[in-house]
C-alpha cells in the first residue's frame, strides 16, 4: 500500500476497493518495466560496429603493402595487395570459379547436415542412456579434439579418391561436436524448469517436445556453430589431399596455383575460403542473438 | 471466511504422514486437513520440512508412512521463482498447460487471455518473460497454475523473492483472486505476518523433524491488512510460540 490512509478518508472518492487495486497493480508494474529505451538508429549502429572492421581490414593492408615495399621476399613469391585483388577480382568474374564454389559448398552442407543428424541422434541417446553415456561419453570428446587430417589416410583406403572418402572425414570432425552441444544441453536444464514440467504433468514425447528440446536449445546451438568450424575445416583439408577427377572444388583450383607457382592466386582463394567462413559465421551468431535476445540472455 | 469455516468436504487429509530421507527424518507424523475452498498457511522455521510436505501434497515424491489423500484430485504448485519458459511469451506459457491437456488452439488463447485478466495483465500476453518485472513474472506463474484447472493450488513460498511493496500488493491480489475463483489452497511460508494476513488457518510446524505443533485459526474479516493492529497481534502470539521452537535447537 502506498500510504496508510485510513478506510474513512478513502470512502468520499467514491472508489472501489477493486478499482484501487487495479490502479495499483498497474501503476507497480508500470514503475517496474521503467521507461521504454531509445534504439539508437539503424545507421549510427551499423556505423559503430562496422568502422572497427573496416580499420581492421586497413593495417592488414597496409602492413602487406610495407612487407612488399620491404622486398623481403621477391615479388612473385609475394605479390603486392593490389595485384591480388586484381586477380581476385579477374578470378571471381569468371563462371568457372563458381562451378569450384559450388562443388565445394555442396560437399560442405551435405556433410554438415549429415553430420547434425548423426550427431543429434548419438547426442540424444547418450543423454538418454547412462551405460551408453559411460561406454561413448568420452569417446567423443576424444574425437572432438582430434585433428581431422589424422583421418584422411583411412578415409582414401576406405573409399579411394572420391566424394565418400571427403564426406566420411568432414562428418567425423563436426558431428561430436553436434552430439556434445546437444548433450550438455540436455544435461544443464535448470532443475526448476524440470519440476515444472513435473507439476505439469509432462512425460514421455511431451516433455521432450515441450521442455528439454527448447531448453537445450542454446547449447545445441553452439554445438551446430563449432561442427560447422570443424567441418569446414576438415573439407578444406580434404580438398587439398583427396582430388576427386573432374570436381575442380576450391581445393583443387588452389592446389593446382600452387603447382603452377602463382602466388596471387594462391593468396586468392585463401581469401575467398576466409569470406566464406566469416559469412558462415556471421549467420550463426545472427541466429545466436537472436535466440539470447528473445530469451533475455543479453 | 467464516461459513467455510464451518463443514465443507475435506480436500487434502494427512493422516501421521511421515517423510524420511535415509536416516534423515523430515516429517514426522504430520496430521492435518484442507477443506474445500480453504486457504491454510504451513508455517515454519528452516527444517520444518514445508517444501517437503508440498511435494508429497503434489505426488512429486512419495511418503514413507501413514496416509495422505487427495481424492484423486489435482494440484497444480508454485514456486519462489516463477519459473517460465523463456521460448515461450506470456500468453505461450499460460497456454502450456491447456497445450499438454489437448485443448484446441482457439480456445487456449481465449482462456489464457481470461487467466491474464484475472491476474491483471492484460497485454502483456505477446511479451516475453524477461521483459516483466519480478512480481509480474510471478503472476504469470500464479496464471500458469490457474490454467492448469486445479482443484487444491499448492504455494512454495511464491512471494519470498519480493520486494515488500510488490509482495503487499500481491497479497491482496491473491486473497482477491482466491475469493473469485473459489480455491483450495496451501500455502507455504516462513513470513509468520503474511501467513497471519492471508490464512484462514496458520499451522505452525516444528523442525528437525517437521511436526505440527499448533494449528490457530485466524478470523479477522478479510479483506485484512497485514499493518492492522489485528493481524500484527496474532502475529507477534505465533511469532513467540515460534521463536520458543527455534531457540530449542540452540542444544
Amino acid at each position: 500500500m502506498p500510504s496508510n490512509l485510513p478506510p474513512a478518508v478513502e470512502a468520499p472518492v467514491q472508489r472501489t476497493p477493486d478499482k484501487r487495486e487495479a490502479n495499483e497493480v498497474a501503476g507497480l508494474d508500470a514503475l517496474e518495466l521503467g521507461p521504454k529505451q531509445v534504439r539508437p538508429n539503424p545507421g549510427k549502429r551499423i556505423w559503430k560496429s562496422t568502422w572497427p572492421k573496416l580499420a581492421a581490414i586497413a593495417i592488414v593492408l597496409l602492413v602487406w603493402q610495407i612487407v612488399v615495399w620491404s622486398e623481403w621476399k621477391p615479388i612473385y613469391v609475394l605479390p603486392s595487395p593490389e595485384t591480388v585483388f586484381t586477380d581476385l577480382g579477374n578470378v571471381i568474374t569468371t563462371g568457372d570459379f563458381w562451378n569450384g564454389v559450388r562443388v565445394t559448398m555442396t560437399r560442405a552442407f551435405t556433410g554438415f547436415l549429415l553430420a547434425v543428424v548423426i550427431g543429434t541422434v548419438i547426442g540424444a541417446l547418450v543423454s538418454q542412456f547412462a551405460p551408453l553415456r559411460a561406454a561413448i561419453g568420452s569417446l567423443i570428446t576424444g574425437l572432438q579434439t582430434m585433428p581431422s587430417i589424422m583421418w584422411f589416410p583411412l578415409a582414401i583406403l576406405l573409399f579411394q579418391l572420391s566424394e565418400s572418402a571427403i564426406l566420411f572425414v568432414v562428418i567425423l570432425g563436426a558431428a561430436p561436436s553436434v552430439a556434445n552441444g546437444l548433450i550438455s544441453g540436455i544435461d544443464y536444464v535448470p532443475r526448476t524448469w524440470l519440476r515444472v514440467g513435473q507439476v505439469l504433468g509432462m512425460r514421455g514425447f511431451a516433455k521432450y517436445r515441450h521442455l528439454i528440446l527448447p531448453a537445450s536449445l542454446p547449447s545445441f546451438i553452439s554445438g551446430l556453430k563449432q561442427g560447422w568450424a570443424f567441418s569446414w575445416r576438415s573439407l578444406m583439408a580434404g580438398e587439398l589431399l583427396v582430388i576427386v577427377p573432374g570436381a575442380l572444388s576450391i581445393g583443387v583450383r588452389m592446389q593446382q596455383a600452387r603447382d603452377l607457382s602463382d602466388s596471387s592466386l594462391v593468396i586468392c582463394y585463401i581469401i575467398v575460403v576466409l569470406i566464406i567462413g566469416i559469412m558462415i559465421d556471421v549467420l550463426f551468431n545472427a541466429a545466436d542473438n537472436a535466440l539470447r535476445k528473445r530469451w533475455g540472455l543479453v | 471466511m467464516s461459513l467455510l469455516q464451518e463443514k465443507t468436504e475435506a480436500v487434502v487429509r494427512l493422516e501421521n504422514v511421515s517423510k524420511s530421507y535415509g536416516d534423515l527424518l523430515a516429517l514426522d507424523r504430520v496430521s492435518l486437513s484442507v477443506r474445500q475452498g480453504e486457504f491454510v498457511c504451513l508455517l515454519g522455521a528452516s527444517g520444518c520440512g514445508k517444501s517437503t510436505l508440498l511435494s508429497l501434497v503434489a505426488g512429486l515424491d512419495a511418503i514413507t508412512g501413514g496416509a495422505l489423500d487427495i481424492g484423486g484430485r489435482k494440484v497444480s504448485l508454485m514456486f519462489q521463482e516463477a519459473a517460465l519458459f523463456p521460448w515461450l511469451s506470456v500468453r505461450g506459457n499460460v497456454e502450456l498447460p491447456l497445450r499438454l491437456q489437448g485443448v484446441s488452439r482457439a480456445e487456449r488463447r481465449k482462456r489464457a487471455d481470461e487467466l491474464l485478466d484475472i491476474v491483471r495483465l492484460r497485454g502483456f500476453g505477446d511479451k516475453r518473460p524477461h521483459e516483466l518485472s519480478g512480481g509480474m513474472r510471478q503472476r504469470v506463474a500464479l496464471a500458469r497454475a490457474l490454467a492448469q484447472n486445479a482443484d487444491i493450488l499448492l504455494m512454495d513460498e511464491p512471494f519470498g523473492a519480493l520486494d515488500a511493496m510488490t509482495r503487499d500488493i500481491l497479497h491482496d491480489e491473491l486473497e482477491r483472486i482466491w475469493r473469485e475463483q473459489q480455491l483450495t489452497v496451501l500455502f507455504v511460508t516462513h513470513n509468520v505476518r503474511e501467513a497471519v494476513r492471508l490464512g484462514d488457518r496458520v499451522i505452525l510446524l516444528s523442525s528437525r523433524p517437521g511436526r505440527v505443533i499448533e494449528d490457530y485459526p485466524i478470523t479477522h474479516e478479510r479483506p485484512r491488512r497485514i499493518d492492522s493492529p489485528e493481524v500484527s497481534g496474532q502475529a507477534a502470539e505465533i511469532t513467540d510460540r515460534l521463536r520458543a521452537e527455534v531457540a530449542r535447537h540452540a542444544q
